[in-house]
């Protein structure tokens, strides 16, 4: 069973606000579902490397130039803009 | 003629023939839309945009120019696949206003042929879920029993099929969501080898699992439209061009893999492959008894592996971009509240899965270990695959449940995938396909390939279906 405090640690991490009510309910949920997985600790894998794609992947290069795209269309998806670039609340005081 | 029943190569030969036009078909699949309401399958319906999309199939026809098969032809995309100047939303209140900028290249593909994109269709949110009862924007229901769940996520894609609404549709399947849709609803769905069609343009929910498939009616069908999608693509570095060409088959080996065929499936179900499976040793072909002893890890695996990945590529929706923005007085809160109110629970709970899975300290015991009983679950096919040429399972342990019934507890809701998740870990092909029905439910057969052989899935699947 993993904490109340553990599920208000990764919240933060993954930059999610939750209700009181749903801190408990993340909390039985997770744990149960974290339960579940425990099932992989029986699979000997002391020798085996680990799969994190099926296919192998291979790098593919292009030259490093600017492209000019669909700005004014990315743009006027953003909540917030000023002269053309996306505005962002201040970070530093 | 019955406009809504045709097969992809009924409906081209018809457009050639002149036995109606384009645009007749397009009224008549939007008319079958604006009956289906009850159903939800779509989250938008592009009218004039199909129209006169159609129209312009009209006038090259008039000319008496060539057509491709899929030309004038009426398909629905699920709406996590972007259609350039339409909303996408999939199935999220956080992208509740988002409006493609450009469009996906399997839908630039598509559109080159003379398609005609009716819509979009509904999903769970962000693909998350096995019934489609995961929308931000309401459920869609079984079109063969109204209080029943279609599948899931591409359960908008899957009912629209079902019911009419279009001839063909595009889905995505990360653990299973284009097969157990398909199984749900009674009609065919493949979910290509990783890496056979472009990705570009799908709204990325675990990289390293997603695929892009075709919903359709038959066998052929199917077969059509993955030809028309696939190919290596320059936009998405893990596409690849097949290497391997025409393959012949001459006396089909089909494996059963014995862990498939346990407790927890419905006997119904079982009697059912059971006599697909006689079907294919009466036309000749051999069947053998295979073992996938890692099959009972690809659950958990993929339940690490899935939310790990979600939650990297779900970091993107941070209300500063695009997307549903909570107007807060610091940008924490911008990020906290934009993303805390903007998903859905499925959603959160997955972010916060993978979130805890990739944290320091757990990373190894976790995510690492996955990958690695991940390779475990990949050997097993290899192996089994140097004795067979294809794999034969059911799609889902059951048919589809009620509306309602798995909601409460995420993880009864994650079991109804157990026999679809290890081919995505694997990166394998496998195809859904009817094959009969309990009461008025539809079952369905799953067949699995070796990597890159769609093409002797089709003939196995076409085999079952003459």
């Amino acid at each position: 069973m993993i904490s109340k405090k553990e599920v208000q640690h990764i919240a933060k991490l993954a930059r999610l606000s939750l209700k009181l009510s749903e801190e408990k309910k993340f909390q039985k949920e997770l744990s149960s579902i974290l339960d579940y997985i425990e099932k992989l600790k029986k699979v000997n894998i002391s020798k085996t490397e680990p799969t994190t794609h099926p296919l192998k992947i291979e790098n593919i290069m292009r030259q490093d130039k600017g492209q000019k795209r669909k700005n004014k269309k990315l743009l006027d998806l953003a909540p917030e803009t000023q002269k053309g670039h996306i505005k962002v609340k201040s970070i530093l005081k | 003629m019955n406009l809504e029943e045709l097969t992809i190569t009924k409906a081209h030969q018809g457009l050639k023939k002149k036995q109606f036009s384009a645009l007749e078909l397009c009224k008549a699949y939007l008319d079958k839309i604006e009956e289906g309401k009850e159903v939800h399958a779509f989250l938008t319906v592009n009218e004039s945009l199909a129209l006169s999309q159609a129209k312009k199939i009209d006038d090259l026809i008039a000319v008496g120019s060539e057509m491709p098969v899929l030309a004038g032809l009426p398909c629905a995309v699920k709406d996590n696949i972007l259609v350039e100047n339409v909303r996408c939303t999939a199935g999220s209140k956080i992208l509740g206003n988002y409006i493609a900028p450009y469009s996906a290249t399997v839908v630039e593909k598509l559109k080159s042929q003379g398609a005609v994109i009716l819509g979009k269709t509904n999903m769970d949110e962000f693909a998350m879920g096995s019934s489609t009862e995961n929308s931000g924007f309401g459920a869609t229901r079984n079109p063969h029993d109204l209080t029943r769940v279609p599948g899931g996520s591409s359960g908008g894609s899957a009912a629209a099929v079902a019911t009419g609404e279009c001839l063909y549709a595009l889905g995505s399947d990360t653990g299973g969501s284009v097969r157990q849709p398909a199984s749900f609803c009674g009609v065919v769905g493949l979910k290509p080898t990783y890496g056979a069609v472009s990705r570009y343009g799908l709204i990325a929910f675990a990289s390293s699992l997603d695929q892009i498939g075709p919903i359709t009616k038959t066998v052929e069908d199917a077969k059509i439209v993955f030809e028309a999608i696939s190919g290596k693509d320059e936009l998405d570095s893990t596409s690849v061009s097949p290497k391997i060409g025409i393959q012949k088959l001459k006396n089909v080996r089909i494996g059963v893999p014995k862990e498939y065929f346990v407790k927890g499936m419905d006997k119904e179900i079982e009697k059912m492959i059971r006599a697909a499976i006689k079907k294919y040793t009466d036309k000749g072909a051999k069947v053998i008894e295979v073992s996938l002893p890692h099959t009972e890890y690809a659950l958990p695996a993929y339940y690490i592996i899935n939310p790990s990945e979600a939650s990297a590529n779900l970091a993107r929706y941070d209300g500063i971009k695009y997307g549903f923005s909570k107007k807060e007085k610091s940008l924490i809160d911008v990020y906290l509240q934009s993303r805390g109110q903007g998903f859905g629970a499925e959603v959160r709970r997955r972010i916060m899965l993978g979130t805890y899975a990739l944290s320091s300290g757990y990373y190894e015991a976790y995510y690492l270990r996955a990958q690695k009983v991940r390779t475990k679950i990949k050997e097993d096919f290899d192996k089994a695959f140097s004795k067979v040429d294809v794999i034969v399972t059911p799609t889902s342990p059951t048919t589809a449940f009620k509306i309602g019934e798995k909601t409460s507890d995420p993880l009864t809701m994650y079991l109804s995938d157990i026999y679809t998740v290890s081919i995505n870990l694997a990166g394998l092909p496998a195809i859904s396909l009817p094959c009969g029905r309990i009461g008025k439910l539809p079952v369905g057969m799953q067949i699995i390939g070796k990597a890159f052989q769609e093409n002797i899935i089709f003939k196995v699947a076409q085999l079952y279906e003459d």
